[in-house]
């Protein structure tokens, strides 16, 4: 199916889409469709963020939308917080707007208008209120991005009832999770990797839904289960074809939204294999490898060979040399370690 | 004359190194907004506090910040400022009164608030300085701050730079009108626009802000108009790409802060060309000397990546 495939190379790309004739679209181009078609057919949507309309448009993500929607997609004074609260109060009003930022580390100038407003009204009106309010964000990485522009706190808001959180990493699942979080009626985090922007894949033209809470097995496997949360997805590819060469046949499991999650994939991947890794862009304590990690404890415990191991970030802000830079960055390298630990190589 | 052109050299010899891609660190230039930097920072004492944002190469360096390290932060070197954790955006020396710089815009406005709090509740008659730009005024901090330091009667100095620009976005798109200054007023502030290439007008506010702040007179506000020459961000001019029209630059940079000054103290007699290649000379040796030791020394290890999470 070639929409469960994540792309990495040139020959992957030829193999999946040139071949069959499909199309392929880059991870920021289909956020743009999505936005595009969202705005093209329901009429209460609208586009709000710092410099969306700017010529670079959130990485390429919003370019040009402004021109299509007058009024519909604008920027906005450096008010991250009062801006947050006028967006779900437009939200409780009927609206379906999509609030943009270039980066996740300007959400917590709005843990407020978040964590106790917007995540908290449908309970407190008893349903009777809700807020269709959709964030975006993207984590920075490299070029002495540093510790106020590369973080990813998705973990901090999934402890937070009340919010629904994806984590598209394939082109595919951007564009479908994307309408699919506009559509749901409740506020959804969507979390993006800025070194997803340039990775293609297919992407149908029509305006499609992925639904939230439903994972994806992006590579089938008996001996380890690598349950890989956005640019992880990648470097768990990268790392299974490297443990293929020895044997080890990885399962890589891209849950794709966090919350809801889709437990039932993650546990029936493990009592196949009945190993499990988990990993995750955020810092390892509280991370929410730790919460997959937990849920194998409760609910796989019997099903498990080994015990879990996390491939988080380290326990640090992220620095800014690019000596330091290496050493912070984990992925392929420690997938690998991991798994050959787990299986006894 | 010399801090101004200080600062504008440092910066030009970012813009000419960039492209060799070894300066791994995302840098906001200040090109074209100098006279600010010197104006305000040139009279504090040294124990005065400065805190700055992603825009801050200009007012540490007058502050009072040594060079090399902030050289070597750039490169992301060991003994760079901050030991190569933070790079051009956090840029810092303590022993100059500049404890630290957060890229998060409007993180500046409480913070040298707070450290105004510290100097009164010591009553050791420190004042701080806050900068920030235009689109910081419209964080709630900005509010926030200019309320409480004005209730206590803090020895702080905002420093709104209005470069009219946030990112790409003009101040037209984002405020309903541009007189920053008249907000900061309503709070019972002593507030006032100057033109921020006149460094000489900023000093002349500078000196009566910091004067009101040590003799218990409270807050001060000063609003800038200037430019930034660059993008913003990196060395280039961002008008290729549509940013913003290049006449509207090309009006500002014969407004150069540096040019004007030079030509006011060359026709007083104050300056000559002779004295002003000297100064230049001086200027770019030091720099010279600042990029040779900040490039040399070790890049940090791996084990260096877990301390300074605590102290
Ligand atoms: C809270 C927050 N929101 C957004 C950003 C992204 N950002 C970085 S600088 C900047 C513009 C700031 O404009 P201004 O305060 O006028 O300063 P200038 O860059 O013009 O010096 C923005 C929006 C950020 N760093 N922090
Ligand atoms: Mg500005």
């Amino acid at each position: 199916m070639p929409w469960t495939k994540v792309l990495i190379d040139k020959s992957d790309l030829e193999d999946t889409l040139g071949k069959q004739g499909l199309r392929g679209l880059s991870y920021r181009d289909a956020l743009r469709e999505a936005q595009r078609q969202l705005l093209e057919t329901d009429p209460s949507v609208f586009l709000i963020g710092e410099g969306i309309d700017d010529p670079g448009g959130v990485f390429g993500s919003t370019v040009g939308l402004h021109k299509e929607f007058p009024g519909r997609v604008m920027d906005m004074p450096i008010a991250e917080n009062g801006l947050t609260g006028i967006a779900a109060g437009a939200a409780m009003a009927g609206m379906r707007p999509v609030f943009i930022h270039m980066r996740v580390d300007f959400l917590p100038m709005c843990m407020d208008m978040i964590v106790n407003h917007a995540a908290k009204w449908s309970y407190m009106t008893g349903g009777r209120v809700g807020v269709p309010l959709v964030i975006r964000s993207i984590t920075g990485r490299g070029w002495g991005s540093a510790a106020q522009h590369s973080q990813a706190l998705h973990a901090m808001f999934a402890h937070v009832p009340g919010l629904k959180i994806i984590m598209p990493a394939s082109p595919y699942d951007a564009k479908g999770l994307m309408i699919a979080a506009s559509e749901d009626g409740n506020p959804v985090l969507c979390f993006e990797h800025r070194w997803l922007y340039d990775f293609t894949g297919y992407v149908p033209a029509e305006k499609y839904s992925v639904p939230l809470g439903k994972g994806v097995i992006r590579r089938e496997g008996r001996s380890v289960t690598i349950v890989a949360l956005s640019l992880m997805v990648y470097e768990a590819v990268k790392a299974a074809r490297e443990l293929a060469a020895e044997g080890i046949e990885a399962e890589i499991v891209d849950p794709r939204t966090i919350k809801p999650l889709d437990e039932e994939i993650i546990l029936s991947s493990v009592k196949k294999t009945g190993r499990l890794i988990v990993a995750d862009t955020g810092s390892r304590t509280g991370s929410f490898a730790s919460h997959i990690a937990s849920l194998a404890a409760e609910k796989a415990w019997s099903d498990l060979k080994a015990p879990v191991r996390l491939v988080c970030m380290p326990d640090v802000p992220v620095p800014a040399s690019p000596a330091l830079e290496n050493a912070y960055y984990r992925g392929k390298a420690e997938i690998c370690a991991a798994a050959r630990e787990l299986c006894g190589i | 004359m010399r801090a101004m052109l200080r600062v504008r050299r440092f910066e030009d010899k970012i813009v000419e190194v960039y492209g060799a891609q070894d300066m791994k660190t995302p840098v906001h230039l200040s090109i074209g907004q100098e006279a600010v930097a010197a104006g305000v920072c040139l009279d504090l004492k040294k124990e005065d506090y400065v805190f700055t944002t992603h825009r801050n190469h200009g007012h540490i360096l007058v502050k009072g910040a040594a060079m090399a390290p902030m050289v070597a932060e750039l490169y992301g070197r060991a003994d760079g400022c901050s030991g190569g954790k933070g790079g051009s955006m956090h840029m810092l020396d303590a022993s100059a009164g500049c404890l630290g710089t957060s890229a998060i815009v409007g993180g500046s406005i409480p913070l040298g608030a707070g450290a105004a709090l510290a100097s009164l509740l010591r009553g050791d008659g420190r004042i701080a300085v806050s900068f920030f730009g235009d689109g910081a005024s419209e964080e709630g901090l900005f509010h926030e701050t200019l309320n409480f330091s004005a209730l206590k009667k803090l020895p702080v100095f905002f420093v709104c730079e209005n470069n009219g620009y946030a990112t790409n976005s003009h101040i037209t798109a984002r405020q309903p009108h541009s007189d920053i200054a008249r907000r900061a007023a309503s709070y019972g502030i002593p507030s006032v626009s100057v033109d921020g290439n006149d460094v000489l007008a900023i000093h002349a506010a500078a000196s009566e802000a910091a004067a009101r702040a040590r003799s218990g007179g409270g807050p001060s506000f000063m609003e800038c108009s200037t430019y930034r020459w660059k993008g913003h961000v990196g060395p280039d001019c961002d008008h290729l790409k549509g940013c913003r029209p290049k006449e509207e630059l090309d009006k500002w940079m014969e407004r150069c802060p540096v040019k004007a000054f030079k030509e006011v103290l060359m026709k007083s007699g104050i300056l000559t060309a002779a004295s002003y290649d000297g100064i230049l000379r001086e200027i770019d040796a030091e720099i010279a000397g600042a990029w040779a030791k900040g490039r040399s020394g070790p890049m940090p290890g791996p084990e260096e990546l877990y301390k300074d999470v605590y102290r």
